[in-house]
């Protein structure tokens, strides 16, 4: 074989093992489905703009159409200021995935980092760090969040941050545990046996092999952050008015509930699917990486 | 002959909740190049530990590792690393030992990459492929995960693995007993040939007594951290003079019906050998067992020419002036 | 005829997974009299513990099926019994001991519950009886009676496989399954509870199947011996032809493989070739691909059992004379 051959097959070789992840999460229904509803949100928020103009749809008050129902020029009706609800869901679906996805990102890196450090140098780094993560575990997450942003103040990067920050702990926990575990395994011996550096056998050999439970992980923690992030809106700690975001939807339509079910209704919808669906597709991912239901 | 490897009073001890745990307590021995040193013993005996300490995989609390006539007992982590190219592992579970998210070649090819020892790509190309081809992977396997294939072939993995930075001296931590036995007697063969063709030097640790017999020239017997006895591998078996030797060798199953062994059923188990009292640590399962086993503690000595064992009352229990 | 306890005839176990279908066991047949020892030998997927699992309708399923054959225990065809009648033939009539003892323990009982647990399961005692019983089960696998009330923590490995087998022997089964019982053990412990288990099996008078890779235990304990290669059963014999004339030339490659204690041998002779792939079994003999004696017909031909002495079967084309052995078997 020429060595070209050699490289092409083995980075051809290389997708084979998660093309054989997605093989066996093509098979779980439910996490297909879970898949699908996360990309259409996905899809509707990249493409946000081109279905709604941001200022004119989603923003600009028109008192004399508030409170409508569903009809065929507002497919989900419009809210106490006469603006568009699906207009609003879809922009909202934006901030809320933007903060759910870079808050668990944060958590992951600062969580998984001291994870890492806590489970492969043990000892008092160990002690040290577990200590300080049992702490934060001790206060409730949305409690924490709350106080961080009222500390910070209300903006979109601190909501991040807010939320990033009060899950940190779960990510150190499930690195810290799969390190350990990964750490007794005789390949790790055997690398240190042909004079590999700990960064070397951290990178090459830990890394990849904890990578599962942490997609999983990651996969139902924008779930919840995306929940934090609807909370603290809903309590006005979270995006500020006008700017669309579902707990605010939430939280500005529960007054009008009696007359005007769906502006609640919807954006409680939008929150629920996603929620759902990210735990569906964290469950098949779950799933699909054990590596015990391999052959 | 010139030993390559030379271990004096080598001492191995864990903290433990429970005491001070002498894993390995006072080993000596010496093995000659191109020779294969069997170490047997039962679960817990610290045979794998001994291996480990020799190649500094665990720091060793007492004694000396001479290798080629260098005193390597206390050199740092550095110094230690360019070592690896001449000490190498080959391990016992091919399950565990290799990682799964590289591929055959990728696992063969690390070493390689980590000490630089070749940097062209193409020739580490060349120099993976020659090393499959030595332990005898077809080359369309260079791209599969170890999960793929069956046991055989991952232990082959795991000795191209060992193999490739040239090392003259490999500790074989049971190398061949997750394997089932026709296989076992392929990858048997293959590092007698090995040893054969490259001139290396083997600790071959097991528990199989038969695979010990069969590969080794020399054998080591330990009990509770202890050497009880050193010989001729063919002497051990045709003369065993320490009793838990003895009892080791009759309990062996032979497949064979002609002539069954007399045995020697041993008392008890294994105690874990956490903070020992003075005196042979095998005396409470010994038949011959006196007093003074029991507080004082045997010497090994040149019991046969070549034949060393540890034990008070090897004479009288053998016949032997 | 009575003397019969188990009798296999024809079993066929397969797993359907979704890379295809695992033919584990293929047309077993085998027959154990009470108070014998048969030996089922062979290698890792050799379907030796799906046909033990078989025996007490416990394979999973799915994905595994037992697809066609009869199993008889005292005469009693057991596998169309309804579900609870099985379960008071499964540590009753039958018991198995699993391979690992360290695992096949509850580590939040202690022994003397987990040996009475069964036997109030089976027999009509009481708690306090029931204990006694245990005790005295305790004493008879060689542990102290005293014991019952410690945990399996507290016990090492040659000793909780002891209290395995006190708890598989708790209902005094007819048939007692062994699944690789001293595997786990060191030489010198496997020594002890073999010597144990021979002298139970005397005892009373219980039929064994012990499966094992190990030809060493086999010569130890066993009276009969199967010897199993990818799902049949190549080669049945008493323990003494099988040893003293092993004629299935994977027979010849296994005694090969092992290294001899009493011989020199520079080399070994192992049998060349991996055991092949159980979703895709060669045609013909399965063990062609890797027989040293193979020819075109035993790649077109499945070989039927020879009896080539009183009880001593072979499934091989050479002593149907079809084949030519090339050189000495």
């Amino acid at each position: 074989m020429s060595d070209k051959a050699v490289q092409k097959n083995t980075s051809k070789k290389k997708k084979g093992q998660w093309s054989e992840v997605w093989r066996r999460l093509r098979r779980n229904k439910m996490a297909m489905l879970g898949l699908t509803i996360i990309s259409i949100f996905i899809l509707l928020a990249l493409f946000a703009d081109v279905i709604a103009d941001y200022d004119e749809v989603a923003i600009k008050m028109n008192t004399s159409i508030r409170l409508q129902g569903p009809s065929k020029d507002h497919i989900l009706g419009t809210d106490e200021l006469g603006r568009d609800i699906f207009a609003r869901i879809i922009h909202g679906a934006r901030v809320s995935l933007q903060v759910g996805i870079i808050a668990v990102g944060i958590a992951i890196i600062i969580g998984g980092t001291l994870g890492a450090i806590a489970g492969f140098y043990g000892g008092k780094f160990d002690n040290i760090i577990m200590r300080a993560m049992d702490i934060f575990l001790a206060i409730p997450s949305i409690l924490l969040a709350i106080a961080i942003v009222s500390a910070l103040g209300t903006s979109m990067l601190n909501l991040m941050i807010a939320v990033g920050i009060s899950s940190i702990p779960s990510y150190a926990r499930i690195v810290r545990a799969s390190v350990l575990s990964i750490k007794d395994q005789e390949y790790i011996e055997a690398a240190r046996a042909i004079g590999a550096k700990d960064t070397r056998i951290i990178l090459k050999h830990i890394i990849p092999n904890s990578l599962a439970p942490i997609i999983v992980q990651g996969t139902l923690g924008v779930a919840s952050a995306i929940l934090s992030t609807a909370g603290l809106s809903f309590i006005g700690l979270g995006i500020q008015k006008p700017a669309p975001e579902w707990g605010a939807m939430l939280s500005s339509g529960k007054d009008f509930i009696r007359q005007s079910w769906h502006v609640t209704t919807f954006p409680g919808i939008a929150i629920m699917l996603t929620i759902l669906s990210l735990n569906l597709l964290g469950d098949g991912l779950r799933d699909a990486l054990d590596p015990r239901l391999k052959q | 002959m010139e030993p390559i490897l030379q271990v004096k009073d080598l001492k191995k001890y864990f903290n433990t909740p429970k005491g001070l745990l002498h894993a390995v307590d006072g080993v000596t021995f010496n093995i000659d190049k191109g020779e294969t040193l069997g170490v047997v013993g039962e679960s817990g005996c610290g045979k794998s530990t001994l291996g480990r300490v020799i190649l500094h995989l665990l720091e060793s609390t007492d004694g000396q590792i001479i290798y080629e006539g260098e005193d390597i007992t206390k050199i740092n982590k550095d110094k230690f690393r360019e070592l690896r190219n001449e000490m190498q592992i080959i391990f016992q579970d091919p399950f565990s030992s290799l990682n799964p998210r590289m591929t055959v070649s990728e696992i063969i090819r690390e070493p390689i990459i980590i000490h630089k020892t070749i940097k062209d790509k193409k020739e580490i190309e060349k120099k993976v492929s020659s090393l499959m081809d030595t332990v005898g992977l077809a080359e369309r396997l260079a791209n599969t995960y170890p999960h793929e294939l069956d046991g055989g072939r991952r232990q082959r993995i795991g000795i191209a693995r060992a193999l490739a930075l040239n090392p003259s001296f490999i500790v074989c931590d049971e190398p061949v007993s997750a394997l089932d036995v026709s296989i076992q007697a392929q990858v048997l063969n293959l590092m007698q040939d090995l040893q054969k063709e490259l001139n290396l030097t083997y600790m071959f640790i097991t528990h199989d007594l038969s695979v010990v017999k069969h590969i080794s020239n020399d054998i080591l017997v330990m009990y509770l951290g202890q050497l009880v006895e050193k010989s001729d591998a063919k002497d051990l078996f045709k003369n065993p003079l320490h009793p838990y030797t003895k009892a080791l060798l009759s309990a062996i199953p032979v497949p064979s019906l002609k002539h069954k062994r007399e045995r020697v059923l041993l008392k008890g188990e294994l105690t874990s050998p956490i903070n020992p009292k003075p005196g042979c640590r095998f005396a409470q399962r010994c038949v011959y067992a006196k007093e003074n086993c029991h507080h004082d503690n045997p010497v090994i000595e040149e019991v046969l020419p070549g034949h060393f064992v540890s034990c008070h009352y090897v004479r009288e229990i053998n016949n032997l002036k | 005829m009575s003397n019969e306890f188990l009798n296999i005839k024809n079993l066929h176990i397969h797993y359907v997974t979704e890379e295809g279908t695992v033919k584990a066991v293929n047309g077993v047949n085998m027959e154990i009299n009470k108070g014998e020892t048969l030996g089922l030998v062979g290698e890792t997927g050799a379907g030796k513990t799906t046909t033990a699992l078989g025996i007490l309708r416990l394979v999973p399923n799915p994905p595994g099926k037992i697809i066609d054959g009869e199993i008889f225990l005292e005469g009693q065809s057991i596998l169309e019994l309804p579900e609870d009648e099985m379960r008071m033939i499964r540590g009753n009539k039958v018991s198995m001991i699993f391979q690992d003892p360290m695992t096949a323990l509850n580590p939040v009982m202690t022994v003397g519950e987990q040996i009475s647990e069964v036997i109030e399961i089976h027999e009509k005692l009481s708690n306090k009886e029931a204990f006694e019983k245990a005790k005295k089960m305790l004493e008879l696998v060689g542990i102290p009676g005293a014991r019952a009330v410690d945990y399996p923590h507290q016990f090492s490995g040659g000793m909780k496989q002891r209290v395995v087998i006190a708890i598989a022997l708790a209902c005094n089964p007819g048939l007692l399954i062994a699944d690789e019982p001293t595997t786990a053990l060191d030489v010198t412990i496997q020594a002890q509870v073999l010597e144990l288990m021979n002298n139970l099996k005397n005892e009373f008078n219980t039929a064994m199947l012990l499966i094992t890779h190990d030809l060493g235990v086999v010569a130890e304990v066993c009276d009969k011996v199967a010897i199993m290669y990818a799902g049949e059963i190549v080669e049945y014999s008493k323990i003494e032809d099988l040893f003293e004339n092993p004629s299935h030339p994977y027979t010849r490659g296994l005694f090969g493989s092992i290294p001899n204690l009493d011989e020199e041998v520079d080399r070994l002779k192992p049998i060349k070739g991996l055991m092949p792939d159980p979703t895709n079994l060669p045609s013909g003999c399965k063990f062609h691909p890797r027989c040293p004696h193979a020819t075109e017909y035993c790649k077109e031909n499945h070989p039927e059992d020879t009896e080539i002495a009183p009880e001593h079967k072979v499934k091989c084309h050479i002593y149907t004379g079809q084949v030519k052995p090339k050189g000495e078997i």
